[in-house]
């Protein structure tokens, strides 16, 4: 019994590595090159000219910061009317909540490509109606769109958790119902509204498809840059730019982790 | 917070930017270029018929082999200790927080001529074309969704009561009769979300095929967005024909959960 | 009436509640005299929490107002009432320690730093938890964390403070403690102190004064002495302490008949030979000499409750309680004697027995024997009996002939369940359907405020033809 345990443990162990190789093979390879001297795939010698050139790229730095705006403006906004949403959906009752509910989830379940071109059909009919062009605005208001759900979603579960009592405690000590929000409830929702705003966060920075329909002529963020740099010609600094995010992600994903294991610790202490 | 009035915001946003382009999209599919009604854009998406099933056929082959690597990886994580699931747990989602687009570039990066496969094979002897075909255009779609497959249905497993499986064990199950009477009919509502997130976006994505696949291994997405630049009636068709398919797929899929659950 | 020289400081009016259709509080009227502890008693369901709701100003009646000091303050919320209130779960705020908790209402009302903090110090004294202002609220066990719920009422200085079931998440042990610690704490504080609880033991140990609610109305209001030794009905009677409720006649003043026995009483005014209920409390009955006992009976069962022993008594069909300190062999036949003044006469639930129902036949067929009526907006059908389509019929439906039948069966589908009392033999259970009540006799144990399904047993049914049908 104990022999064929460890067989499998060794087996199970090969399968997870090979797992591992099959997910970060891509992505070494990609860092590896990022410090090669040569344009091609053959290795000429260490060199981090192509970092060099990537900080030099106004159009990268420049989609970069195009992306992080879009990003923060994005799940703020996503954040404040997906948690007030919540809040409200959840003193409906019956069929009305699940039709709201599920109309919410619409962006979630719809095909990304569908959500795109339907926005950019709306786009364009309000922009003959009211004179713009799709641009910066209109690429904000559809990373809401998408990202508003993710809010809804995380912070539901939190308010049906609550104790609503809590709420009538705050009024009762002398609260407006205002005051009653951010003095206490605010608090006890903040996880659920914390997750969304980090879902909402990485979702609009990592978005391509919707930017890339309702993006207009001249806005570029990141995934359309990459997209034009892999499409045009391409470039090692592509290669250089991977690397730099994969760390960005390595370490958000490290804090992230660090925190939930020290909220993990706190539970396990206070039962 | 008895009220319904903070929804009113995101109800009226809901209405302005959910529900209005998707009418739209349902207008714009039965009219023609002058705005009259017309059939033929759904006439125009006919001619795809050929690339809708190319595309549901790769879907499809993607999620079945996302689900056979996926749920023996699940069940292996399930078996360790705690501390050890959260990271591997954790190694399998950073590269699914990398960019979607460099994701690919990197199998692009990988597997084209002169590329380090290429390069490794050669040194063999074998020599071949790795890129630009159906294979890659799979290959492609199990990397991006892999996760997707892995993450729910170790969810689910990881909540069978252990309990419940010392309990059949206990009554004289061996472990693959353990496996089969309890872990395998628990672990279907994980499976069958799995293959929801896989297949949805699978289906409909536009990039992979374009990077990774040949001239005959154009997919959906692509035609939505090639055409729809140029013919948004055609393309509207096309994209509503998706939806309702995607729509009746999801249904489908929850009928089979909820059945799932009850036996 | 005897308090009419307190000052009175809350008074609930004609208070009318109804959520979704369903009528919460029926017209009740309600004082509240200064520093006084009164408790609010009654079966979950009966709507004591909404009354306290109402006082606190979480509920806004329907009709009905709600007077404080002299001045109306219906459509106050409750930040702007000097009230304040201790929760089921304490509803403590998870986010703040001890003293931010019970810091949290003076620094709303912007007291000064060194004022909130000396008067939080001084409140924490009084509540026994001194040196616990830094302590995180989880790390408080169950009796704590309601101590540190009563601060943060009590800090505020209200006028009246509302506890609503608090010491129902604390076992047995505990609960007793706090149970004297509470009734100190408001006699230290000189507050009104309104309490809600479904434990009658919680509210005759604390209360002043003890109101009874059940569904919706107010039963009784009076000392704890009063409603525990002069319930009012039967209900009062057999929610408080444990009871003895017959069934019996007043043949005439200070005359009543019992098991068939004619006993001396003190009670007047209730006529001639009327049906009344009569409340025995085990404790009162002596136990005598079979040949001295006013009532005799076979001893069936005997336990030992440390104080006393509980004597199972089976007298005719009937089951009577005694707790006695004297023991009595099982199988013997004993004498039970009652002081007249301990035997207490009550006015019946229902001003009548049988059911009666009067109605027309709506359809019938003489082929097959039956008709059938209509009753409440259903058709029900009658069988083995027949009368003419159109005739006018009285049907009396003795308690007997009711039951309560499984789900989705039954002449009438939702009938409220309003009381259950023990009546020694049976279970005497009162409905309550959309337009008038029932009285039913059953052997099980009904949980009253729910709804349930109602069948009747037509052969066990009277007949009788108010009008016949014109022939014609």
């Amino acid at each position: 019994m104990k022999k064929t345990n460890k067989k499998n443990g060794i087996l199970s162990k090969i399968y997870i590595a090979l797992i591992m190789i099959f997910l970060y093979a891509p992505i070494a390879v990609l860092i590896f090159y990022s410090f090669n001297k040569g344009k091609s795939t053959v290795w000429q010698g260490f060199s981090l000219k192509w970092y060099e050139q990537l900080f030099k790229d106004d159009n990268i730095m420049n989609a970069l910061g195009n992306t992080i705006i879009i990003a923060v403006l994005a799940s703020f906004f996503a954040t404040i009317l997906g948690t007030a949403a919540a809040i409200g959906i959840n003193n409906f009752k019956g069929k009305k909540r699940v039709l709201i509910q599920n109309a919410s989830n619409i962006p979630i379940i719809s095909p990304d490509i569908v959500m795109g071109v339907s926005l950019m059909l709306l786009f364009t009919f309000l922009g003959v109606m009211f004179n713009f062009e799709m641009g910066f605005v209109t690429v904000l208001i559809s990373h809401i769109c998408f990202c508003v759900p993710f809010v809804v979603l995380n912070v539901m579960p939190r308010i049906r958790r609550m104790d609503s009592s809590i709420y009538d405690a705050a009024l009762d000590l002398g609260c407006n119902q205002w005051q009653a929000f951010y003095k206490v409830v605010i608090h006890e929702l903040m996880p659920g509204i914390f997750s969304g705003l980090l879902m909402s966060f990485t979702y609009s920075l990592d978005d391509f498809i919707i930017t890339y329909f309702t993006r207009g002529a001249k806005f570029q963020n990141l995934s359309i840059e990459i997209y034009s740099m892999t499409h045009r010609r391409i470039s090692p600094k592509i290669n250089a730019l991977s690397a730099l995010l994969f760390l960005a992600v390595l370490i958000i994903m490290i804090i992230i982790n660090l925190r939930e294991r020290h909220e993990e610790k706190v539970k396990a202490q206070k039962t | 917070m008895k009220s319904r009035k903070p929804s009113i915001p995101y109800i009226i946003w809901m209405v302005i930017f959910t529900m209005i382009p998707i009418i739209m999209i349902g207008y714009t599919a039965f009219t023609d270029k002058n705005g009259n009604f017309s059939l033929e854009p759904f006439a125009n998406a006919f001619f795809y018929t050929g690339v809708f099933m190319k595309s549901l056929w790769i879907a499809l082959i993607s999620t079945a082999i996302c689900l056979l690597l996926a749920y023996p990886l699940a069940y292996i994580i399930t078996k360790m200790r705690h501390s050890t699931q959260n990271t591997v747990i954790m190694l399998m989602m950073i590269p699914m927080w990398m960019n979607f687009l460099l994701r690919i570039y990197a199998w692009v990066t990988l597997l084209q001529d002169n590329g380090p496969i290429d390069m490794l094979l050669s040194m063999l002897g074998i020599h071949a074309t790795y890129i630009g075909n159906t294979g890659a255009v799979v290959l492609g779609m199990v990397y991006e969704y892999l996760p997707f497959m892995v993450l729910p249905i170790y969810t689910v497993m990881s909540k069978i009561d252990g309990g419940l499986i010392e309990a059949a064990q206990d009554l004289g199950s061996n472990s693959l009769a353990v496996f089969r009477k309890v872990i395998f009919p628990l672990s279907i509502p994980g499976v069958i979300s799995g293959i929801t997130m896989v297949f949805v976006p699978s289906a409909s994505t536009f990039l992979v095929s374009q990077y990774l696949g040949g001239t005959d291994d154009i997919m959906i997405g692509d035609i939505i967005d090639k055409i729809f630049w140029t013919d948004q009636n055609t393309g509207s068709a096309i994209s509503l024909i998706l939806m309702v398919f995607i729509f009746v797929f999801l249904i489908l899929m929850n009928f089979f959960g909820d059945e799932e659950a009850i036996a | 009436m005897e308090q009419t020289a307190k000052n009175t400081i809350v008074s609930l009016k004609d208070i009318f509640v109804r959520f979704d259709g369903e009528v919460i509080l029926n017209h009740i009227n309600l004082d509240i005299h200064e520093k006084e502890f009164v408790t609010i008693l009654g079966p979950s369901g009966c709507g004591k929490t909404t009354t306290l709701r109402i006082i606190g100003g979480f509920v806004e009646p329907e009709s009905g107002d709600v007077i404080f000091d002299g001045k109306r303050i219906n459509g106050t919320p409750p930040n702007k009432r000097n009230v304040n209130t201790v929760f089921q779960k304490y509803s403590l705020f998870p986010h703040l320690n001890v003293f931010d908790n019970v810091a949290f209402g003076l620094k709303l009302k912007k007291f000064p730093k060194d004022e909130i903090k000396r008067k939080v110090t001084k409140m924490l004294a009084t509540v026994d938890l001194k040196g616990y202002e830094k302590r995180n609220i989880s790390k408080l066990s169950g009796g704590q964390q309601q101590r540190v719920a009563i601060a943060r009422a009590l800090v505020c200085d209200p006028d009246i403070i509302l506890l609503d079931e608090p010491l129902g998440a604390l076992d047995l042990k505990l609960r007793k403690c706090m149970q004297i610690e509470l009734k100190e704490i408001q006699q230290k504080t000189e507050k009104t102190f309104i309490y809600v609880t479904h434990d009658q033991e919680e509210a005759l140990t604390m209360s002043d004064r003890v109101v009874v609610m059940n569904n919706g109305v107010i039963e009784q209001i009076g000392t704890p002495e009063d409603i525990y030794n002069e319930p009012v009905n039967a209900f009062v009677a057999d929610f408080i302490g444990e009871a003895n409720i017959l069934n019996g006649t007043m043949i005439d003043d200070c005359r009543i008949k019992i098991l068939g026995r004619e006993l001396e009483c003190v009670d007047k005014g209730f006529g001639k030979n009327t049906p009344v209920d009569v409340v025995i409390r085990p404790e009162d009955i002596e136990i005598t000499s079979p040949e001295n006992g006013q009532l005799v009976g076979t001893v069936e069962k005997l336990t030992f409750k440390g104080v006393h022993y509980e004597i199972s008594v089976r007298c005719g069909k009937c089951e009577i309680l005694i707790h006695s300190t004297k023991s009595a062999e099982i199988g013997s036949e004993i004498g039970m004697r009652v002081i007249p003044f301990n035997i207490q006469i009550m006015n019946k639930l229902l001003p009548f027995y049988d059911n009666i129902i009067e109605t027309k036949v709506t359809y019938s067929s003489e082929d097959e024997n039956c008709f059938e009526v209509e009753l409440e907006g259903e058709t029900v059908k009658v069988e083995n009996k027949y009368y003419p389509q159109g005739t006018s019929v009285k049907i009396t439906l003795p308690p007997e002939a009711l039951s309560l039948a499984g789900d989705g069966n039954g002449h009438l589908k939702d009938v409220y369940i309003e009381s259950v009392v023990y009546k020694g033999e049976h279970n005497e259970i009162i409905l309550e359907s959309d337009e008038r009540k029932w009285l039913m006799l059953s052997d099980t144990d009904e949980q009253v405020a729910t709804y349930v399904p109602l069948a009747f047993d037509f052969s066990k049914a009277q007949f009788e033809v108010i009008e016949k049908v014109k022939e014609g």
